[in-house]
This record gives structure tokens, C-alpha cells and sequence, in this order.
């Protein structure tokens, strides 16, 4: 369906290895090129993604490296999911039991608490980041930590909690290849699963020649990711206390699941004498069997892999070692008082939203100048700084993609849709995009009828002047390519192919 | 801090989601499931980049002593094969670090996803799924599981204070997508299948 899109990624190797964050085929890199930096931060000026986006997409290489790589994993996801004949059902399970968890929070909290409590977890509450980073802080001082070692955390991000570490002399190790990469380079991860996905190999190489020693003629991804591994073994073992997040928290069992595919969080938290998990009061879940539900569709929608190379669950300490839980607010509580934003909060973090949005494949995670990027990050960032994070609404073609392939069925177009109409009646708008949203604003006031109307923005899309697009008030549609579309919207496929499987249960 | 227990739950109740949400059940999805699972976890396994080993009814640990190519302490941690290192209680997570081979047994394997499931009983000292360079693992035929939702059913999560399901080995592609085992984790993970005794 993308074949006239993307001619590089037509001729699969059928027999190629893909599992995990992986290509399908290869897409070297043919030129080394300087990497386009994120966003200009000016205090709480509202961040111009826009102007970040046109150096992204002037560093053509790097342009195109993302878009294929993401891409391919928008593909990868979709061959998973025609393998797996419920597919459908598991998305409305997972909405389902997120959002029966979310109307009942308080309950699970406290079950989780209980269990975790009784197996020898000492569970913590954080309301914010300032206070997530002093409970750390002070766990690590009582055991006289000076090296932690940590796998990747959206959370951590959220809390500044690095740069809290480096200010009271605590050094933090990454663990995930992609986040140390992005550590080393004192950046920000750009994408919630792949941190450095905006970098190319030649990118990679000058970064670690510079931090820890390699050859930097030498931008083989095979060389570079050992030299991490020799480079980091050593940390690891030396370290004192462990750190991972979790991606999901069980509520009957007191156990949290946490899923990489380098095993980086087994490392980090069964190596040394001290684990401390960082976990949002949103990851909760009833029950293992509805554990089963998400695992089964978070790697699939991140990476088009059946499952994480370590899917692994903490129930309690490991005999001689302590084991904490913080639980984390941080705006998560009062989110849910949002009549419109609380679905946001069904979120897992995998990332599908932002490999299938034009906008995010042509710009890049950094250019939005926040903790979460793409689509999920437009309607999750204004909660955090509604003055900051103005603008980032509008960077979406409205194109209904991201919805489509959220494994939670997170109704993301229509928040967005939201989030610019609220900001227009809180006076965050800037005249231009004034403009365009009252144009957009009939077309998207419903589903019903933006869904009517998605076939033909698409043939438009293709051959015309679209008025949302390229009117010359857009900021998107200017000096930008037409953002590619599938030829069958996901919905039209479902309709056509699933419908007899779907009748007589809701959408 | 207890104080933002409270404020964080009193926030939470004042800011519930509306309406009548129950709790979905789960189905086991499990009607499709083949007679053999056995080629289903193979082709599973082998798609997350593990290999499978070739039974030898002679002499059963023969595949696994062929699976040892490289120089280097062997650990076992199961009583049907000799290593060179032995696990006291004494041993420290850490000193699996040298280890080049740990050959260990699964407590379950999933053909969906071909994964193996360990607890802290089969890797006697947790680090032994992750520091060694390479597993050679036994698994038992009777012990796989048709999916993840059957896998959820097992007794191993309301026991072990630690479990992981394991599936093929350690995998990065962070640099321009390009695939390569052993980010952090082993580098390679070869099965057995070989009946627990
Ligand atoms: S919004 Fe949905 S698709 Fe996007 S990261 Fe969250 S769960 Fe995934």
C-alpha cells in the first residue's frame, strides 16, 4: 500500500531477521551529514516546533533515514496484526480495562500498595518530580549510593531526573544502548521506544568517539554497540543501586512488568543490592489475566515484534536486597477531572502513534521541545504547560492515523481537535492558526463525519491544493512535501474485512 | 511522603472517571491452539533470533556440549550437565560476570512468542539469565503453553518475587535500525528440548 511512498522498502528479505526495534531491510545511511538539533527552548516561551522541523527536514539524510525507519515499523506493527486473528478485540479489551482501572484508581493503588507492601516492597507516593527526585535522592544517601545504573524511563524524563542526579553527585549510568547514546550526547530521547532514532550511524560514531573512545572512522553498528557493551559492563557491575520504570503495575499480585529488548532492566535491577522502580499511578491494571492483553499488544503496535526479547515481573526483593516503588502523579490525577484530555492517561507508551504520523517521521521527536513527542505528546504536553505547549497542537495533518493504531484506542485526532478549540477559548492562540482551526473545526466537530470525510482529504491530499494543508496560512503545508497517506485508511480495510467478525460489539 | 499519599488518592477520588466502566473478562483465545506445540514455540523462538538444538536420543546432552564453541566457564545450573563453576550460597550476582556459558532450565516455554519463562528457582542467582555471554537452555515439551493469555495462568507469578519470560536473546537495532544481539544481555539463546526428570 505504500510501494509509490517508499520504493526503498518494497523488496522485503523475506528470510531477514526483524524481530525487536529492527529493520525489515536494510537502510544505510549514504552520507554523513551534521545532525539537526531539537527545538530552541526560551523559558516558557511557547515552544515553534515548526522551525525546529524545517532544519530536520533540510538535513535530507537524516530526513529520510527517520521516515523509512519509522515507517518500516508502522509496517512491521500492521503485518503482526493481520497475524493475529483478535486483534481487534485485544485493542477493545485493553481500552476496556484501562479505562475500568482509571474509574476505579484509588482501589487499585491502594490493592497494589498492599500486595507490593506484604511481599517486602516499600512503596512510596511522589505528587510531583521535585518530590520523586528527593525520595530517590534520600534512598540512595541512606545506602551511600554514588553509582546508579538505569534503564529507560519516560518518567524519569518527566522529573529532570538526570540532571537532579548530576547536581547532587550521584552518577547516572543509561542502560538502554539508545538512551546512553543520547546521555553521552546530552540530548533528550526523541522517540518513547527508540531514543535515538533520529541519529544516523555516522552520528553515533562521532558521539562515542568523543565519549568513550571509539574509532571514529569506524561507524559500523555492530562495532559501535559493542563498544558500548564493554564500556558499560564494567559500570554496571560497579554500581550500587539499580533503577527501571514500568510499563505496567498489577494490582492483585503487588508485581510491576517492565519490557526491553536488551535486557537492560534485568541487569539494572538484579545486579546490584538496591532496585527503586519509578512508576506513574497510571500504569495500574487489575489482573494478570489482563497483563496477558498488553503484553501481547505493546510490542507488537511499537515494533511489529511479537513480544520484548525480556518481558519481566517484580513481585518482591531478591533475598539481601531492597526493592522500592515510587508511585508518581505529576498532573496525572487532576488529568483525569479532564472531561476531554482523561483518555490520554489510557496510554502505554508504545510509541505506534508517532511511527505512523507524517508530521512526527518528517521532523522528528526533538522538534516538539517537550518530554513526549508525535501525536500522544500533543495532547499530553498542554497538561504540563498549557502556555509552553500552545502551539504543538496544531502540528498534525489531522489525518486520523495516530487513532487508528493505538493499541488503547485512544481517540488522539479528536483530542487534538479538542485541545485546539480549548486553547482558542483560553485566548493560547495565535491569529494565524485561528484561521485554520475554524476552517478545520466543521469537518472535526465529529467523528462521524471527519471519518465521512477522510477518503476524499485523502485522494485530495494526492493531487491537490488541500485547503487545511496547504492553504498559505499553514505552517505545515508550507515548503513541506505532501505527507504520504495510505491508500486505504484502517478503517476502510476494517470495515471491508472485519465486519461480519464485528458485529454486535461496540467500536 | 504519606502527605501526598493522601492529597494524590483525595485527588483521584474527586476526579473519577464517570460512568459505569466494569471490568472486561478475558478470553483465553486458546481455541486455535495446535495439537503440536512444539513446531509452533520453534518457529516463534527462531523468529525472535533463538536457535533450537537437535535432540540426540544416544546421549541427550551431547547438543548441548556441541552448542559450547567458545573458551570460557561454563556455569550449570541444572543437575543433567557438568559445568566448571558451581553456585553457592555464597555466590554474589556479580560474580556471573566471567561466565561465557550458563546452560539453565525454563519453568515453562510459550509458542506463541517462543519465550521461556525463568524464575529465581531455575537461575538460582538472577544474574545467571543475563551476565553469561551465551545460554544453552533445557526445556520440557509437556511444559509449553499455547499463548501469553494460557502463560498467565501458571502458578510461577504468585510464587516467585522474581520471573521473566525470555524471548531469544539480548536485541538491539537503536542504530540505524541494523539488528545485533547481545546489546546488554546474552548473545546468543539456544533450546533443548529435554524432558525434566
Ligand atoms: S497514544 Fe496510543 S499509540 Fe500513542 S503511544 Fe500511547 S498507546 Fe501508543
Amino acid at each position: 500500500m505504500t510501494a509509490e511512498l517508499h520504493e526503498e522498502l518494497t523488496d522485503p528479505h523475506a528470510d531477514q531477521l526483524d524481530h525487536g526495534a529492527a529493520s525489515s531491510r536494510p537502510l544505510k545511511s549514504r552520507i554523513s551529514e551534521p545532525q539537526p538539533r531539537g527545538a530552541k527552548i526560551h523559558g516558557n516561551r511557547p515552544v515553534d516546533q515548526s522551525e525546529a522541523a524545517n532544519r530536520f527536514m533540510a538535513a535530507t539524510e537524516h530526513e529520510a533515514m527517520h521516515d523509512a525507519r519509522l515507517w518500516d515499523l508502522r509496517q512491521k506493527r500492521d503485518k503482526e496484526m493481520h497475524g493475529i486473528e483478535e486483534w481487534e478485540e485485544l485493542r477493545n479489551l485493553a481500552s476496556g480495562i484501562k479505562e475500568h482501572t482509571l474509574s476505579k484508581l484509588d482501589y487499585y493503588l491502594e490493592l497494589f500498595e498492599k500486595n507490593a507492601t506484604a511481599n517486602g516492597i516499600k512503596v512510596h507516593w511522589a505528587k510531583d518530580g521535585a518530590e520523586h527526585n528527593a525520595i530517590v535522592l534520600e534512598i540512595l544517601r541512606s545506602k551511600g549510593v554514588e553509582r546508579l545504573i538505569k534503564s529507560k524511563s519516560m518518567l524519569t524524563e518527566e522529573c529532570g531526573f538526570r540532571e537532579f542526579m548530576a547536581e547532587n553527585n550521584v552518577e547516572v549510568i543509561e542502560t538502554d544502548l539508545g538512551e546512553r547514546i543520547q546521555q553521552l550526547d546530552d540530548e533528550a530521547p526523541s522517540h518513547v521506544v527508540v531514543p535515538a532514532v533520529h541519529k544516523l550511524r555516522t552520528d553515533v560514531a562521532s558521539v562515542f568517539a568523543k565519549t568513550i573512545g571509539s574509532d571514529p572512522d569506524n561507524a559500523d553498528a555492530h562495532y559501535l554497540t559493542e563498544c558500548q557493551r564493554e564500556a558499560t559492563r564494567p559500570l554496571i557491575l560497579s554500581a550500587q543501586a539499580g533503577m527501571t520504570g514500568g510499563n505496567f503495575v498489577v494490582a492483585e499480585t503487588g508485581t510491576f512488568v517492565v519490557c526491553t529488548n536488551e535486557g537492560n532492566a534485568d541487569l539494572s535491577a538484579n545486579t546490584p543490592p538496591l532496585h527503586i522502580a519509578s512508576i506513574g499511578i497510571e500504569k495500574l491494571i487489575p489482573g494478570l489475566d489482563d497483563l496477558a492483553v498488553f503484553v501481547r499488544l505493546l510490542s507488537r503496535s511499537a515494533l511489529g515484534s511479537p513480544i520484548t526479547q525480556y518481558t519481566s515481573h517484580f513481585r518482591g526483593p531478591r533475598k539481601g536486597s531492597e526493592m522500592h516503588v515510587v508511585l508518581v502523579d505529576n498532573g496525572r490525577s487532576a488529568r483525569l477531572g479532564m472531561e476531554k484530555f482523561w483518555p490520554g492517561l489510557k496510554c502505554i507508551r508504545c510509541g505506534a502513534c508517532m511511527n505512523t504520523c507524517p508530521v512526527f517521521r518528517r521532523s522528528g521527536g526533538l522538534s516538539y521541545g517537550a518530554t513526549y513527542a508525535g501525536p500522544i505528546g500533543l495532547i499530553i504536553d498542554p497538561t504540563f504547560n498549557v502556555h509552553k505547549y500552545r502551539n504543538l497542537p496544531y502540528s498534525s495533518t489531522m489525518n486520523g492515523s495516530c487513532t487508528n493504531v493505538c493499541p488503547v484506542k485512544i481517540n488522539i485526532h479528536e483530542q487534538i481537535a479538542d485541545w485546539r478549540k480549548t486553547l482558542a477559548g483560553e485566548g493560547e492562540i495565535s491569529p494565524v492558526k485561528k484561521v485554520m482551526m475554524k476552517a478545520a473545526g466543521e469537518v472535526l466537530a465529529s467523528p462521524v463525519v471527519y471519518r465521512a470525510s477522510l477518503p476524499l482529504g485523502r485522494s485530495a491530499l494526492r493531487h491537490l491544493p488541500h485547503f487545511m494543508l496547504y492553504n498559505k496560512l499553514n505552517t505545515w503545508g508550507r515548503k513541506r512535501d505532501i505527507p504520504e497517506t495510505p491508500k486505504q485508511t484502517f478503517n476502510e480495510w476494517y470495515r471491508k474485512n472485519r465486519k461480519q467478525q464485528d458485529e454486535g460489539k461496540k467500536s | 511522603m504519606s502527605g501526598s499519599r493522601e492529597a494524590i488518592l483525595d485527588t483521584i477520588r474527586k476526579n473519577h472517571v464517570q460512568g459505569d466502566r466494569p471490568r472486561p473478562t478475558v478470553p483465553l483465545f486458546d481455541q486455535a491452539a495446535p495439537a503440536d506445540l512444539k513446531a509452533l514455540f520453534q518457529k516463534s523462538l527462531e523468529r525472535m533470533g533463538g536457535k533450537m538444538l537437535t535432540p540426540d536420543a544416544a546421549d541427550p546432552m551431547a547438543p548441548v556440549r556441541q552448542a559450547i564453541v567458545k573458551p570460557g566457564p561454563v556455569l550449570s545450573c541444572v543437575p543433567e550437565f557438568q559445568g566448571d563453576m558451581q553456585i553457592t550460597p555464597q555466590t554474589k550476582p556479580t560474580d556471573i560476570a566471567p561466565v561465557e556459558y550458563a546452560v539453565l532450565r525454563a519453568a515453562f516455554g510459550v509458542a506463541e512468542t517462543g519465550s521461556l519463562c525463568f524464575t529465581e528457582k531455575q537461575l538460582l542467582v538472577n544474574t545467571t539469565g543475563f551476565l553469561p555471554q551465551h545460554l544453552v537452555v533445557l526445556l520440557d515439551p509437556t511444559q509449553i503453553v499455547y499463548n501469553l493469555h494460557n502463560a498467565y495462568q501458571r502458578p510461577e507469578w504468585t510464587q516467585a518475587h522474581y520471573a521473566v519470560f525470555q524471548s531469544g536473546p539480548s536485541a538491539t537495532a537503536d542504530i540505524e535500525g541494523v539488528l545485533v544481539h547481545g546489546a546488554q544481555g546474552v548473545r546468543s539463546l539456544s533450546v533443548l528440548f529435554h524432558p525434566a526428570s
